[in-house]
């Protein structure tokens, strides 16, 4: 792969000024209806995927999203790009609220929010060559590029690391990660000013994932684009994101920037989540002197999520008033300008070993103590 | 190739507490393409109660090996060489009614995807009691007895209902817990687990990952796991072996692999990946190029078309002479020792952070 990627020049001078939000979200909100009953089907119930969350992404700016699978991230990312309508809520693109907006409206705004999904194999057109599929954007918003879509099309190439010469491929030729980049290449060919990346990384082996964060690294650093980066895999969103919200069962329990989440984190959740990151230690004998929670059971059902805080359940601070009250996402005294929690009883704001490990897991809990008698 | 076979299962550290050993293994399977080579001069060991982490990325061969031990491939595509001796007896030549009264028994295994591995046609509780009454000759009230037994003993919360439900009425960890009790039923001495992680959430993947560690203290099982995921292998693994496109390029025990690692794949892969506390200011270095395609495996070390250290080799070794991978602590690669040490001192291990 080559080291210096060939980068477009940067478009006209970007006329927001950084810090000004690009996208803001309000109370978005995403119930996909249950059916049910004989012979008239009724919906019987809503799986409640997003409930409510509010965020912002700023210019330049990358935002990451992380929760387990089921949390409502992915349907947060497809509401954003207006790939699903919203039950409720507002999305403001640039001040302007495009949550209700028609297609034709929304024109203009779709090309400047593109998406990176998950899997180069199903997001890349197997019967349209490489040269055809990042073009396709610009032929559909009938944009003629100086020089032609041919001469741009090389040059994406080029900027995503790909030989230019092989726009006339197909997909099927290229390996996962090479695909990866022709999505990246499709997703910057309007010069967007945000894009979506739902999982970029984690359908491709691990050396190759370092190469597609480098490229997404790069493309946002020199072109200046914001991100919204979706992914369950906390190191990559640590490495590419300066802001990091968590979302539990449709909700944001919390966000702060990088350092605050990863190192002073306040929620149980995030503490949990970051314990349960298997890490390799390279230090030199002692063995790392990260706390040790583990959790009982699986994420709740979103059909039917627990009453107040939604984490309850699994949550081993949980009072009656976590039952009867949801705790608002406020910034808890302590914290730094910025770090939201939604937690009725915060936890110390360390990753540091605990005197005594959580484990609330039954079967775990049980052949531990077993073991601890022996 | 011939000299590469002799000096590779030569030497064997065949103690007496090897309870597995695998001795230049070879599989490859015909296909349309021709001859993939998916395993080429295997050799390793597991001892008793032990863990053996085998990491390696898609395509490495880890888990062809493993079907490989338990009988699992398709006879009629498949040509394998080799031995693999579990408890002294020979594996390779075994007829497929001896591998049935072992599988499950002595040696069991935990798939990655666990809806796929658990019958959506009967219950839980049939499906976990069924191994046990093959190889016990239990009645179905005792196989069901235990079948709850075990479920409790994995963490299903009210196992004696729950064993009733179908795979679909369990959650993913749940089935995933559900395949272990499967496993474990017969007190396997060797249980073989295929990335059983990986399908799952971060907060799952550490109860169970946690889980077999505990049980494995208990029952005294030796554990081959396979990931691509070091994190997960630092976790849970005494012993590590690297693959890389069919062979093995690394093998000592968890500390040594990982701390002072010496194969350029291995340093590639411990770059390659983000950490909690890796140093933010640095971009990663990932491994330039891709595996290769094991119908057209590279000349020499398979690992050169994609090694930034091959002109420190010299002459053209790297790309005529494969290799050779010793039995005890080493890495499959022509660096002299001196070289692999002052690499990672010097250039590697400053940029992990």
């Amino acid at each position: 792969m080559k080291e210096d990627l060939v980068l477009p020049a940067p478009r006209e001078a970007a006329t927001d000024s950084p810090g000004e939000p690009l996208l803001q979200v309000e109370g978005l909100v995403k119930h996909f209806p249950v059916k049910g009953g004989f012979p008239i089907r009724r919906t019987v119930g809503a799986v409640q995927a997003v409930d409510g969350i509010d965020l912002s992404v700023h210019v330049g700016e990358s935002f990451g999203l992380v929760g387990e699978s089921g949390c409502g991230k992915s349907t947060t990312g497809r509401l954003i790009t207006r790939l699903m309508e919203p039950t409720g809520g507002k999305i403001s693109y640039r001040g302007k609220d495009i949550t209700r907006a028609s297609r034709k409206q929304l024109a203009p705004v779709r090309s400047e929010i593109q998406m990176i999904f998950q899997d180069p194999y199903s997001s890349l057109n197997p019967r349209q060559t490489v040269g055809k599929i990042i073009s396709g954007p610009m032929e559909i918003n009938g944009i003629e590029p100086e020089g032609g879509r041919d001469k741009r099309v090389r040059e994406l190439l080029e900027t995503v690391g790909l030989n230019p010469e092989h726009f006339n491929r197909f997909p099927h030729e290229f390996s996962g990660g090479q695909r990866q980049r022709i999505g990246v290449a499709r997703a910057l060919a309007l010069n967007p000013k945000l894009i979506v990346a739902d999982e970029p990384v984690s359908a491709l082996d691990v050396s190759i994932q370092a190469q597609v964060v480098n490229l997404l690294q790069k493309v946002q650093k020199e072109l200046g684009i914001a991100f919204l980066f979706i992914a369950h895999d906390l190191a990559v969103v640590r490495h590419f994101s300066q802001r990091v919200a968590v979302m539990y069962l449709g909700k944001i329990i919390e966000v702060g920037d990088r350092d605050s989440i990863y190192t002073r984190p306040r929620h149980p959740y995030t503490h949990a989540l970051l314990s349960a990151v298997p890490e390799v230690n390279l230090g030199d004998g002692e063995t790392g002197g990260r706390e040790r929670i583990r959790l009982a059971g699986d994420v709740p059902s979103p059909i039917n999520p627990p009453s107040g805080c939604r984490f309850r359940t699994r949550c081993w601070k949980a009072q009656d008033k976590c039952a009867a009250e949801e705790p608002p996402l406020i910034q808890i005294s302590g914290n730094r300008e910025g770090h939201l929690t939604a937690c009725h009883f915060p936890e110390e704001p360390t990753i540091e070993a605990r005197d005594e490990d959580i484990v609330l897991d039954p079967a775990l809990a049980a052949l531990e103590e077993a073991a601890a008698e022996d | 190739m011939t000299t590469l076979t002799k000096t590779e299962d030569a030497p064997a550290p065949a103690g007496p507490e090897s309870f597995l050993s695998v001795r230049d293994l070879s599989v490859r399977f015909s296909t349309e393409d021709g001859v993939v080579k998916a395993v080429d001069g295997l050799s390793f060991d597991v001892e008793r109660g032990k863990t053996l982490g085998i990491v390696g990325e898609s395509g490495s061969g880890k888990s062809v090996t493993n079907l490989t031990i338990l009988g699992l491939h398709n006879p009629r595509t498949t040509t394998i060489d080799g031995e693999i001796i579990l408890e002294g007896k020979e594996l390779v030549t075994a007829t497929e009614k001896e591998m049935e009264k072992l599988r499950g028994n002595k040696a069991a295994m935990i798939f990655q995807d666990p809806l796929t591995a658990l019958s959506p046609y009967y219950t839980v509780g049939r499906q976990i009691a069924e191994p046990f009454m093959k190889h016990t000759g239990a009645s179905k009230k005792a196989g069901w007895e235990r079948a709850v037994e075990m479920l409790g003993k994995v963490g299903i919360p009210n196992p004696k209902e729950r064993a009733k439900d179908y795979p679909h009425q369990f959650s993913g960890g749940m089935r995933q817990r559900a395949m272990i009790a499967m496993a474990l039923i017969c007190d396997p001495d060797l249980l073989i687990a295929d990335e059983p992680t990986t399908a799952l959430d971060v907060t799952v993947q550490a109860q169970i990952l946690d889980l077999l560690k505990d049980l494995q203290r208990e029952f005294g099982t030796a554990i081959v796991f396979i990931t691509h995921d070091l994190g997960v292998i630092a976790d849970m693994a005494d012993d590590i072996m690297v693959m890389y496109a069919g062979s093995a390029v690394e093998r000592g025990t968890t500390n040594e692999v990982l701390r002072s690692p010496q194969h350029p794949y291995t340093w590639g892969l411990l770059n390659s990946m983000p950490r909690l506390d890796s140093d933010l200011s640095a971009a990663l270095s990932p491994i330039p190029g891709t595996p290769p395609s094991l119908l057209n495996v590279p000349s020499g070390c398979r690992f050169h078309p994609r090694c930034t250290f091959q002109d420190r080799v010299g002459g053209n070794r790297c790309v005529t002479e494969r290799p050779l991978l010793a039995p005890d602590r080493s890495s499959a690669c022509h660096l002299t020792a001196d070289q692999k040490r002052t690499i990672f001192v010097e250039e590697i291990k400053p940029s992990l952070g």
